[in-house]
């Protein structure tokens, strides 16, 4: 689908969909609910840019990438998050940064989307489970964020925590998971350029079973690592225990880059279903980013850093 | 009641009730309504409708006396066999499927995997049972030992349970719903057998 890369608009102009379609069919739909149309609508976004990193592989269909989520706050089966995510509050949203900085603060989702133009990357998503997609997210590198939280010297970990509350979410209880989801990533990780926060996909602001209103791709991870709707960002020096190593170490480890010769203990991990193809095709090390980051694993034993 | 039980109708209609689930997911696959991952939908669908059908010719002797029906037992080699050729099907998905016949691969799954090794022991346990399914080979082995042979069909439904309580990644809920629910059936059979050698 072609996109348009010269209009400039700055994200918080954008009007709603729910907004431009309530007016438009202000009459055919006067006696429904507006709440209707707000709930779970996507809005267009542009003046973005395409970026270098992205790949030229078939798109997963936006169906697919919506419908086939591991979301557990909203349901352990795929299907789930797409009917219990629907009605997610995601405005007013905030970030908290905390912990290793100059100044902890809080920053709100419009302020956030101003630290750095929007790029388009089209990135390869690898799910632990065995299957993969090809995802165009919109978004910026983590690093600009990082940046303008001024981490200090002691700061060697980031760490993503995911909002949770109970009351909207009331099918976490049955995920046999301890919440709030953590995640967190080594700092050369998360500086690295290919990191981002998303806030949208296929052009259009994040689904909120994909993580709205923002999340992290770290596409040569395994699909896990990229934690959604972010609450937390908190700069540490220690290592920080994440959610699926609590769960279960022997399966999930710190590391979870994407690799066809480390076994997952119940599955291998050499070959993956790209949803809509019928074969399997080879997982490629580091998703097919060895070229980008293969190099921040120089002295790492990734056998034994799962 | 006991008399529609005795019925070539009951007997059709419980083989239309067994063969529904793979009906509807052979008109779902057709019809590309199995969601994104249509071969995961049915890996799930047939191995989940193997644990229910087996579950449901093991309440058949329990209902039969609780219930003071003995004609259920008509439609017990009917659920066992159709337990038996959704564990086909469910293992064909497997083979087929997920590993496109890489037998190597298999047999590293097989010794490797605890999960595979038991689903693949709950298949194995089935085999010789579909096997000696009909009435002349009841004659063949006789009552006494033909019995005996299909009392594998309880370790093969706890070895199915097993397999799925250790394939799933977290949540164990519904595979406990599975367990519970083989508990149950296999508690009373224990309890019928005391109170029998009391008697």
């Amino acid at each position: 689908m072609p996109k348009q890369n010269s209009v400039s608009l700055p994200y918080s102009e954008v009007t709603p969909k729910a907004a431009y379609l309530s007016r438009r069919d202000l009459i055919k739909t006067a006696a429904l609910p507006l709440a209707a149309f707000q709930a779970g609508a996507a809005t267009k976004l542009s003046g973005y840019k395409k970026s270098g990193f992205s790949t030229s592989e078939k798109q997963t269909p936006y169906n697919a990438i919506t419908t086939y989520n591991n979301y557990y706050e909203f349901g352990l089966d795929k299907d789930m998050p797409a009917v219990n995510a629907r009605n997610f509050k995601t405005s007013p949203w905030t970030i908290r940064i905390d912990g290793e900085v100059a100044k902890e603060k809080t920053i709100d989702f419009d302020a956030l989307m101003k630290l750095a133009p929007l790029e388009e990357r089209v990135y390869r998503l690898r799910c632990v489970e065995g299957w993969s997609m090809v995802v165009p997210w919109i978004g910026f590198p983590l690093s600009a964020l990082i940046k303008a939280a001024e981490p200090a010297s002691k700061a060697k970990f980031v760490q993503f925590e995911t909002y949770f509350d109970l009351k909207q979410m009331p099918e976490a209880r049955y995920a046999g998971l301890p919440f709030p989801y953590i995640e967190a990533l080594r700092m050369d990780e998360a500086m690295h350029p290919l990191t981002i926060l998303s806030a949208g996909l296929y052009g259009e602001t994040m689904p909120n079973q994909n993580g709205a209103p923002v999340r992290l791709v770290v596409p040569w991870k395994y699909g896990f690592k990229s934690v959604k709707s972010i609450a937390r960002i908190r700069f540490t020096e220690k290592k920080p225990l994440t959610t699926w190593t609590i769960a279960n170490p022997r399966e999930y480890g710190f590391q979870a880059n994407v690799n066809p010769e480390v076994d997952h203990p119940r599955w291998s991990q050499a070959r993956e279903r790209r949803i809509g193809e019928f074969g399997k095709r080879d997982t490629l090390k580091f998703n097919g980013y060895a070229d980008q980051v293969a190099s921040l694993y120089g002295g790492l034993d990734l056998r034994k850093n799962y | 009641m006991r008399r529609a039980l005795n019925t070539g109708w009951a007997k059709a209609a419980a083989f239309a009730a067994l063969s529904t689930p793979a009906v509807w997911m052979a008109w779902q696959g057709y019809r590309d309504e199995l969601g994104p991952n249509p071969i995961e939908a049915i890996t799930r669908g047939t191995g989940i409708w193997t644990l229910r059908v087996l579950l449901i010719s093991l309440a058949i002797t329990p209902a039969r006396k609780l219930l003071g029906l003995p004609e259920l037992i008509r439609f017990r080699r009917l659920a066992g066999l159709f337990a038996f050729f959704y564990a086909t099907l469910h293992l064909f998905t497997y083979l087929w499927l997920d590993k496109f016949f890489a037998w190597p691969e298999i047999w590293q799954d097989v010794v490797k995997r605890r999960f595979i090794t038991a689903g693949m022991l709950a298949f194995a346990l089935l085999v010789p049972l579909a096997a000696t399914s009909t009435a002349g080979w009841i004659r063949r082995l006789g009552g006494r030992r033909w019995q005996a042979l299909h009392r594998l069909v309880y370790i093969s439904a706890i070895a199915g349970v097993v397999h799925y309580l250790w394939l799933v990644k977290a949540g164990v809920i519904k595979p406990g719903i599975y367990a519970a629910a083989l508990g149950v059936l296999m508690a009373w059979r224990a309890l019928d057998w005391f109170r029998r050698r009391r008697a």
